[in-house]
């Protein structure tokens, strides 16, 4: 699994040299720079705004970016109930971000639908887009929703993005050197 | 005027076309005539000031005959007194005349009306739904709706499925008892 290890940096024999796996450090730059989507469509949104604002600070973990252009985002934060009025609406801006991308679940209703089990209300955005982490909560406090990003970071430290995404390089480089 | 000389005026400019008078906890509530609609509004507006409108409601009283009922709360700003109008619609007329020339606020309630129960507005400059999608194909808030849904398909641009409802509706049953034993858990406890 690539981790990132303590190194010697600026020792008296390397000097200022990190020798480092390539997932490593490319997991590291990406999950300590998540930019997040806020795809804020009801109550959780003001949570979220609460998270970005300077009590509970998101820009601790680099995630202050909130641009509203999905092309220049990491991370969608579904926070609010998804209607199925909106459903579609949602899909088509994941489908602009960029890879790799990410998202998270914020909320009751996003999750699962919530209190609202009707006919109006997406039982849970996973039925269009994969979800990769769930926050519960109505809404969740903003400590939750810190937790639920430091979550998606460990799992962005656990992903093989080199092999992921160059295998035919990846597969020539071991037959190179196996 | 007094809100009582403001229902008794009311009452003599209209007095055949009323056809039910009623008074609960200071709250009038006048039942006309679907076709006196737009004559007692003007009126209402004009004369008795009632200036503010405050809400149609509509109630589907399926099985009974004729069908709907729509309900319009008035206010009077001037002289701070709310005034009831209820009508009866039935499903095969299922139309009622539009009040949102005399108040324009109407125009978006009416909308509504029509998205959850299908009722029309004649004469409505922009008759279309307003929560729901155009081309929906129900009407939701009907009795013959089921809670859950239905399933819809419109592609590119929206799509209803039917709820999952684990263990039915958690309704509250009416009793004395606290709210722990009146609402029915999810999982109840194992004993």
């Amino acid at each position: 699994m690539p981790e990132t290890r303590s190194t010697a940096y600026d020792s008296k024999i390397e000097g200022n040299v990190i020798f480092t796996r390539f997932d490593a450090a490319l997991n590291w730059v990406r999950k300590n720079s998540l930019w997040p989507m806020p795809m804020g469509l009801a109550c959780c949104a003001i949570e979220l705004m609460a998270t970005a604002a300077s009590r509970f600070d998101i820009a601790r973990f680099g995630a202050e970016v909130m641009r509203f252009s999905p092309r220049q985002c990491d991370v969608m934060i579904v926070a609010g109930t998804v209607t199925y009025k909106m459903a579609l609406a949602v899909k088509r801006i994941y489908e602009q971000m960029p890879e790799p991308k990410w998202v998270i679940a914020m909320g009751a209703c996003a999750s699962t639908g919530g209190m609202y089990r009707s006919y109006a209300t997406l039982q849970g955005i996973d039925q269009l887009i994969p979800v990769d982490v769930y926050i519960s909560g109505c809404p969740p406090r903003p400590e939750a929703l810190l937790a639920g990003l430091m979550k998606l970071q460990e799992k962005i430290s656990t992903e093989c993005a080199f092999r992921d995404q160059k295998p035919e390089l990846a597969e020539k480089l071991e037959d190179a050197f196996a | 005027m007094s809100c009582d000389e403001l229902f008794e005026s009311l009452s003599k400019s209209f007095g055949g076309k009323i056809q039910n008078k009623t008074e609960f906890c200071g709250e009038t509530t006048y039942t006309i005539a679907a076709s006196d609609l737009r004559e007692i509004a003007k009126f209402s507006r004009d004369k008795l000031s009632f200036d503010y409108f405050l809400d149609i409601t509509s109630i589907d009283k399926f099985g009974e005959e004729p069908r709907f009922e729509i309900v319009y709360h008035l206010y009077s700003m001037p002289h701070a007194v709310h005034l009831r109008l209820k009508l009866k619609v039935s499903e095969d007329v299922g139309a009622v005349d539009t009040v949102s020339d005399i108040w324009p606020t109407a125009n978006w309630h009416e909308r509504e009306a029509y998205d959850m129960m299908g009722i029309k507005f004649n004469g409505h400059p922009d008759l279309r739904r307003i929560l729901m999608w155009d081309g929906y194909p129900y009407f939701p808030l009907r009795k013959d709706f089921p809670l859950e849904g239905l399933p819809s398909e419109m592609p590119d641009v929206a799509f209803t499925k039917i709820t999952p409802m684990e263990g039915g509706p958690f309704v509250t049953l009416p009793s004395t008892a606290g709210s722990k034993d009146r609402e029915p858990r999810a999982h109840p406890p194992e004993l």
